[in-house]
């Protein structure tokens, strides 16, 4: 018996085999509308991050004038007017969750603009290519490139292309650290060979992920890697505007020659050619026609090439455009086309995304300058002193989060005929303890609190230490306990 | 090797066989990937110089070293010293100052603490506990209970030449008889003080006993250190009897015991086994424990 014989066995290759070695994608070059909105993005988005670790934001002198800054050695986060602190890490839920909204209502309006303008991998592979059409050319020039021998030509061509690829690559993971030190510092440090040796690491692994990812895998990240597309498909409705073949008016296809033929024969024609230029230029190397697929990042350089071909055989353009899947189907039974931005979706998402921004923007704005933790000691629990009183120690942790130093006032209630005394204090005019905390630090402090016996009512009682800015007056309270025989 | 013969291809991947066939079954021939046997032979090269450079194989005597002359523990000892070149200039302020300066100034007080949390742990817990604590026979250092004193440089006295430390000449000293075994006080008598110190701490004595008696034979054999009311004296070591707070207890066994055979504990003179430096940090940070004066 042989395969032949198992009719089934031979359908399930009917697609080709389930393992099958991935085809070079040779996109061609096109201008047009959408590829002049993709340069502009490219410029912005790369302009952005190479040089935002160099825009500067004053914070006065003890803290740092970069405008974004990860400060990992001192666990701070800077973004202009905002800085966080490791607690305040669940601030980057709150982003994630509108970056996530944000993706969902771009989606439920455009389709996958995300994909297609400004994710990192379409902008740096779109930078690579047009480094690799610079050096070999367009499309049939580098097909014939790659099946021609090697020569001295074809070398030259190579190492060029690949030498200007790591030389971007670099840069772009040289950008990359410079976001987690102070850039002009370490341009300098990298420059002379003085950096930190993780430095030197991270813009190697940033070097290398860059130069493969955009270089080398490019559209197979976002065939075989990327989740977006899968989730995306799960998300879209048919009143999302997609980059869309019009097989309404498109088909049937054929040659203009056949089309000719047709309209003569008074039989249908329709206005797609065949001409593959849809294909020929798409950088993930789908068939529009097709219709919306999971290869499609919908970067619309189809609608380009589809409108330079329509104005040339004199028929309209945007054979290829945005449209939706419903409008399609609309027109297919001869009623007009409805455009609804405005749906249940579309308002949900940009509620939530209202929402979201404004608990956020209300969490920013009313967070304390300043904190406190009080943390009972074990041991011992309570200690007796000889003129019959008993002591309790507490660990306090006090933050400052402005840039200046600030005393805080220290007071304990709750506890009658108490006193307090702590090493790291120092007393006021007022007869209060406060304790100092440098600009934008947290300190220690240990706290003892001392009552008479006689005093207590019971063997634990509950109590208040309360700390106050005396510059702001803003103060927190925390409860706790003290303890007795 | 077996000589190459015309392999078959697999009509439906396109790919080539090893040739075999099983009951109709063919195997397709699918070499390791290049990147993976170049990246295994590398390993295998990697390995080989790894043996050189570095310690590798053991043998009967020991292992071999590897020509870079690298050991882990001479890692750590460099490390060590790295941390002590970067700790030095901050250590070099604590060498100079004084307890007492070290106390007013915050920022050496800061450093000193911690330096002294974890020396602490490290030297002074295994007796007086994790946080200071104490426990029987071992001083509770978060009391102001103080046996010979609680000044920074009465602790830090104390701390350098150790209680009782023979082999310290400038060691805090004194012995209290052993009133019972030495024959000094007879049973009844020692009964007697117990229960006349027990009323000192405001404990409840036994019935039937002669506290008056006990107070005579107080003001006979112990005020001489302990003070005409018990109030002890920091000079002697002599502990204050009216707190009731009692290195050993409170109890009647506890007391008796401790007049009839003394007890007379010691402490290590850390003066011989910590560098000053040390000892300064000991010293502010027991002070801290809120028991300091």
């Amino acid at each position: 018996m042989t395969a032949t014989d198992i009719p089934d066995s031979v359908d399930a290759y009917a697609e080709g085999p389930l393992y099958a070695p991935a085809k070079k994608v040779y996109p061609q070059k096109v201008s047009g509308t959408f590829r002049h909105i993709k340069w502009i993005l490219l410029v912005l988005c790369l302009g952005i991050y190479y040089l935002l670790p160099f825009a500067r934001w004053d914070r006065g002198p003890n803290a740092p004038n970069q405008a974004v800054l990860v400060d990992l050695a001192h666990s701070r986060f800077y973004f202009f007017f905002i800085e966080l602190w490791p607690q305040e890490v669940y601030y980057f839920t709150g982003l994630l969750i509108l970056a996530a909204l944000a993706l969902f209502l771009s989606n439920a309006l455009f389709g996958r603009v995300w994909c297609g303008y400004s994710c990192p991998q379409t902008v740096w592979t779109d930078l690579f290519l047009t480094v690799e059409r610079f050096f070999e050319g367009d499309r049939r020039d580098r097909i014939k490139l790659d099946e021609a021998p090697w020569t001295v030509d074809k070398f030259r061509k190579r190492v060029a292309k690949h030498a200007v690829w790591l030389l971007v690559a670099w840069w772009t993971g040289g950008v990359w650290v410079l976001y987690f030190s102070d850039a002009p510092t370490l341009v300098r440090d990298l420059a002379t060979a003085r950096a930190p040796i993780s430095a030197y690491v991270w813009i190697g692994i940033l070097t290398f992920t860059t130069y493969y990812l955009a270089g080398h895998m490019r559209e197979q990240v976002c065939l075989y890697m990327c989740p977006w597309p899968r989730i995306q498909a799960a998300l879209t409705d048919t009143e999302a505007l997609n980059v869309s073949y019009r097989r309404d008016r498109g088909e049937p296809r054929m040659s203009l020659k056949d089309a000719g033929r047709a309209h003569a024969a008074a039989l249908p024609a329709g206005d797609c050619i065949d001409c593959h230029q849809c294909v020929a230029v798409c950088p993930t190397g789908v068939d529009i026609r097709k219709g919306s697929q999971l290869g499609c990042i919908q970067c619309g350089l189809c609608i380009d090439a589809c409108d330079a071909v329509m104005a040339r055989v004199h028929r309209p353009i945007r054979l290829i455009g945005y449209d939706t899947d419903e409008n399609i189907k609309r027109r297919a039974r001869g009623e007009p086309a409805i455009y609804r931005l405005v749906r249940s979706r579309t308002i949900l998402y940009a509620g939530l995304m209202v929402v979201v921004s404004a608990l956020m923007l209300f969490q920013l704005t009313a967070r304390p300058h300043m904190g406190l933790s009080v943390l009972h000691v074990r041991a011992p629990m309570y200690t007796a002193t000889k003129d019959e009183g008993v002591r309790n120690g507490y660990t306090l942790r006090l933050s400052n989060k402005w840039s200046e130093s600030r005393k805080f006032a220290i007071e304990v209630s709750g506890l009658k005929d108490a006193s307090i005394k702590s090493v790291e204090a120092d007393a006021l005019p007022d007869g209060r303890l406060a304790i100092s905390v440098d600009p934008d630090a947290t300190v220690e402090a240990q706290l003892y609190v001392t009552a008479p016996r006689a005093a207590l009512e019971g063997s634990s009682q509950p109590i208040v230490v309360k700390a106050t800015d005396l510059i702001s007056g803003e103060n927190v309270s925390v409860s706790d306990h003290f303890f007795g025989p | 090797m077996a000589k190459t013969e015309h392999t078959p291809v697999d009509p439906v991947s396109g790919m080539a066989t090893t040739g075999h066939e099983w009951d109709g079954i063919r195997e397709l021939n699918t070499p390791l990937p290049r990147w993976w046997l170049w990246t295994f032979y590398a390993t295998i090269l990697f390995s080989a110089v790894y043996w050189l450079a570095y310690p590798a194989w053991p043998h009967i005597w020991g292992f071999t070293g590897g020509v870079l002359g690298y050991s882990t523990r001479g890692q750590v000892a460099t490390d060590l010293g790295d941390i002590k070149a970067v700790r030095a200039s901050m250590e070099g302020a604590l060498a100079t100052a004084t307890v007492a300066e070290i106390a007013q100034d915050k920022k050496l007080l800061a450093l000193a603490l911690a330096h002294g949390k974890a020396s602490f742990a490290e030297n002074c817990a295994p007796c007086h506990g994790s946080g200071g604590q104490g426990s029987k026979g071992y001083r509770n250092l978060t009391n102001d209970d103080w046996l010979w004193g609680g000044t920074l440089d009465a602790i830090e006295t104390t701390i350098t030449h150790g209680i009782r430390a023979d082999y310290d000449k400038n060691t805090r000293t004194s012995m209290m008889p052993a009133f019972g075994k030495d024959g000094i006080l007879k049973a009844d008598e020692i009964k007697e003080v117990v229960n006349y110190l027990r009323t000192l701490s405001k404990l409840p004595p036994e019935p039937g006993v002669d506290i008056a008696a006990g107070k005579k034979i107080f003001a006979d054999n112990c005020a001489a250190c302990h003070g005409d009311e018990g109030r002890g004296n920091v000079e002697l070591g002599a502990p204050n009897l009216t707190d009731g707070l009692q290195l050993y207890g409170s109890s009647l066994k506890d007391l008796t015991q401790t007049i009839a055979f003394a007890r007379n504990s010691t402490m290590p003179a850390w003066g011989a086994r910590l560098d000053p430096v040390t000892i300064k940090a000991l010293t502010v940070y027991v002070h801290s424990l809120g028991g300091g004066q």
